[in-house]
């Protein structure tokens, strides 16, 4: 069975449609839902990243809301400096969301992050994971996983290291509140944005959004891929508070081998038996781990025949 | 106003305070450092009006800064060096979007080797970031430039660097004159609050764009620039009234009087050089008994209509272009901008550089020796620079 989780998603758009995203772009309905939630008056910051041309080029705009760029390694400062600076003129209500990359967050604007997190600073960070460079062409980042090929890992020289896992870094600076959420389950996504825009201090949402384009796969896999991320415990939905209490959002019902992802994804075609092995047994293990923290069984029943 | 024995980054610190800085973020590197422990220590004991923060790099000091200039709040950074030069891309940046920021750099060489001689190549090396430059000659002038400058950066809405050499100036005491509050209020008017960053309607700001868009707020930058040398003059002038300190774009000395009737040659010089120049000067005989002393203080924009008229005189025979820099494969960098402004201009004469490059200090014998090489006929070596330091 699939769980969709579809929530109550308010019917308003703050995204409009004529964006600059290509067919199937993941980031693009990450932000058509988060948006929803964080309304017309948020800030929202954004480093070179897909979105710094989806958002539109001058003079257009596809968010009905304030949108800020600013140069790559830099999004966490400058939105905590936005922040910081509103209350020195006395908006303390406004909130600043950072919509940053998984290479702005995972590679070039990583101690900038961990700058912002340890102090705590009282702004949301999310960061959009499609797995590489791919406003640059599809280069490899810490976030592209192991086995996958790209501009700069071209076959036969497949990336060799696993995946950086970013939530780890996160959650070691005990920050109030850390969540994984994926395209495939809207109302997971918009509850933990609403949590997010409650809470106070450093906020960190890590969002699976799949690239059509840098994946090679058909543009109507986008959600289908996402979802499957989530089935095969790939990228398991999760919810950290203070750095110590997990709450797993979603637990698969029965055992999906990695494989069923895998399958259809270019950027896959050079894996080999081993190496997909290798790849299943680091994603049983990380899934142990994270039940354990929570507290739940890990255990998942194999499919009924 | 009071007295104060003050070093440059305790004055730093104070004027940031009576300009009643919002948000001041800066990342500690010598010899900058003191001025960050100051303005953290005075917020520590509640006698700061803004908030200090602590980030984990200058190029996070610098994005903060931008941040909160984007706010509405007025924003202070500071660094040197290697701080400097990691902040580059974000230098651009703040120039670019047109915010308000004042920056302190305390000069100091940049690496390899380790270095922490006051070598100005840091700041110069900045000078097509589209940031105006002060370069400070005292602990007073430090003081008073930093407020300045806050009243210059909103009148504008381009940043400003105001450097002064490390520890000779940063960490030297004098005795200064510490304005009161009500003075510093009374020339600079309350923060613009917010501007840029309103809710009240969708922006999409600094989206990417064209030539012909980048093109045209490239001109208008140029324009803008151009227009600041007049306008810190007038500045200048209200500054005086109020504080009794009148700063000129550039300072000149033994420049009326007998003296000036038998002047051949003028030394140029920055920073705190300028003051070894101007005390040391009378006391040579020969070449330096005839010299007069011009000090750019504003570097960029370089106030070239200034220089021209003070520098393209039938009696000026020969410059002495002094630089604590050096553009490898080039020359010092002041030397360059001053021969790019005096071609095609009236002055007829020779111009030499004397080059500090590492930080060298000038002492008045140092002085004495490069002014002998120059009656010599100029540089020994056929590189066109009397150095410093000798390579052998
Ligand atoms: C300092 C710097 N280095 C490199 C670039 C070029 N660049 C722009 S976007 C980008 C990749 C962005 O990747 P990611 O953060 O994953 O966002 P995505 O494009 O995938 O949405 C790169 C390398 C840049 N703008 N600035
Ligand atoms: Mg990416």
């Amino acid at each position: 069975m699939i769980h969709t989780l579809v929530g109550d998603i308010p019917r308003q758009e703050f995204m409009l449609s004529g964006h600059n995203g290509c067919q199937g772009c993941g980031p693009a309905l990450a932000v058509r839902h988060l948006i929803k939630i964080s309304g017309p008056e948020a800030i929202i910051v954004i480093p070179a990243s897909c979105w710094s041309i989806i958002s539109g080029v001058e003079p257009f705009h596809s968010l009905k809301t304030v949108v800020l760029h600013c140069p790559f390694p830099s999004a966490a400062a400058t939105g905590a400096g936005i922040k910081t600076g509103l209350e020195a003129v006395g908006d303390m209500r406004t909130q600043v969301i950072v919509l940053a990359g998984d290479g702005a967050t995972f590679d070039i604007g990583l101690q900038g992050l961990s700058g912002v997190a340890e102090r705590n600073e009282d702004i949301i960070y999310v960061c959009y994971d499609n797995e590489a460079y791919m406003n640059t062409g599809t280069q490899r980042s810490s976030a592209s996983p192991y086995g996958s090929l790209s501009t700069t890992t071209p076959a036969p020289a497949a990336k060799s290291s696993p995946k950086k896992d970013i939530m780890k870094i996160v959650e070691a600076h005990e920050v109030p509140y850390a969540a994984t959420a994926n395209i495939a389950y809207p109302g997971d996504l918009l509850a933990k944005m609403r949590r997010a825009m409650q809470v106070k201090g450093f906020r960190f949402l890590h969002i699976f959004t799949p690239c059509m384009q840098g994946w090679g796969s058909p543009i109507e896999h986008t959600v289908k891929l996402a979802r499957l991320a989530v089935l095969t415990r790939l990228f398991p939905l999760y919810e950290v508070e203070n750095g110590e209490h997990y709450r797993l959002s979603y637990i698969p019902e029965e055992y999906l081998p990695v494989q069923a992802y895998l399958e259809g994804q270019k950027r896959f075609s050079s894996l080999q038996e081993a190496e997909l092995a290798q790849m299943q047994k680091r994603i049983d293990r990380a899934w142990r781990a994270l039940c354990q923290k929570a507290g739940v069984d890990p255990v998942i029943p194999p499919p009924k025949a | 106003m009071k007295s104060k024995l003050l070093n440059g980054n305790e004055a730093a610190a104070l004027a940031v305070k009576l300009a009643r800085a919002q948000v001041v973020c800066a990342y500690p590197i010598t010899p900058q450092t003191s001025l960050v422990e100051s303005i953290a220590g005075m917020c520590a004991r509640g006698d700061f009006p803004g908030e200090f923060v602590n980030v984990e790099s200058e190029y996070s000091a610098l994005a903060y800064t931008i941040g909160a200039s984007y706010a509405g709040a007025r924003a202070f950074t500071a660094t040197s060096s290697q701080g400097l030069a990691y902040m580059h891309e974000l230098l651009h940046w703040a120039a670019g979007a047109r915010l308000p920021i004042v920056m302190v750099n305390a000069s100091r060489a940049l690496g390899a080797p380790w270095s922490l001689e006051p070598d100005q190549l840091d700041s110069l090396a900045q000078r097509d970031t589209g940031w105006l430059q002060f370069y400070c000659a005292d602990v007073q002038e430090i003081l008073d430039t930093i407020i300045f400058s806050f009243r210059l950066v909103e009148e504008t809405g381009i940043p400003c660097m105001v450097v002064y050499d490390g520890f000779v100036l940063s960490h030297t005491h004098e005795v200064v004159e510490l304005p009161g509050q009500e003075q510093a209020d009374a020339f600079l008017p309350a923060p613009p609050g917010r501007t840029a960053l309103r809710t009240d309607r969708p922006q999409n700001i600094q989206a990417v764009t064209d030539y012909r868009y980048v093109s045209r707020v490239l001109q208008r930058r140029h324009r803008d620039m151009l227009k600041v040398p007049a306008l810190i003059q007038s500045l200048a002038q209200e500054y005086a009234d109020i504080f009794g300190r009148n700063y000129p774009l550039v300072e000149t000395y033994r420049w009326e009087g007998a003296k000036w009737e038998e002047t051949e040659a003028v030394i140029v010089a920055v920073g705190s050089a300028a003051q070894t120049v101007k005390s040391a000067l009378p006391s040579f005989s020969g070449q330096g008994d005839k010299m007069g002393l011009l000090r750019i203080r504003l570097f960029r924009p370089l106030p070239k209509k200034e220089i021209i008229s003070l520098l393209a005189q039938p009696r000026i025979k020969k410059v002495v272009i002094i630089d604590r820099d050096l553009s490898a494969g080039t020359g010092g960098i002041f030397a360059q901008e001053l021969r790019a402004v005096l071609q095609g201009s009236p002055f007829q004469g020779d111009i030499y550089e004397l080059n500090l490059a590492g930080g060298v200090d000038l002492t008045p014998n140092l002085l004495h020796r490069g002014l002998a090489a120059l009656d010599r006929g100029g540089d020994d070596d056929g590189s066109g620079i009397i150095w410093g330091v000798d390579l052998q």
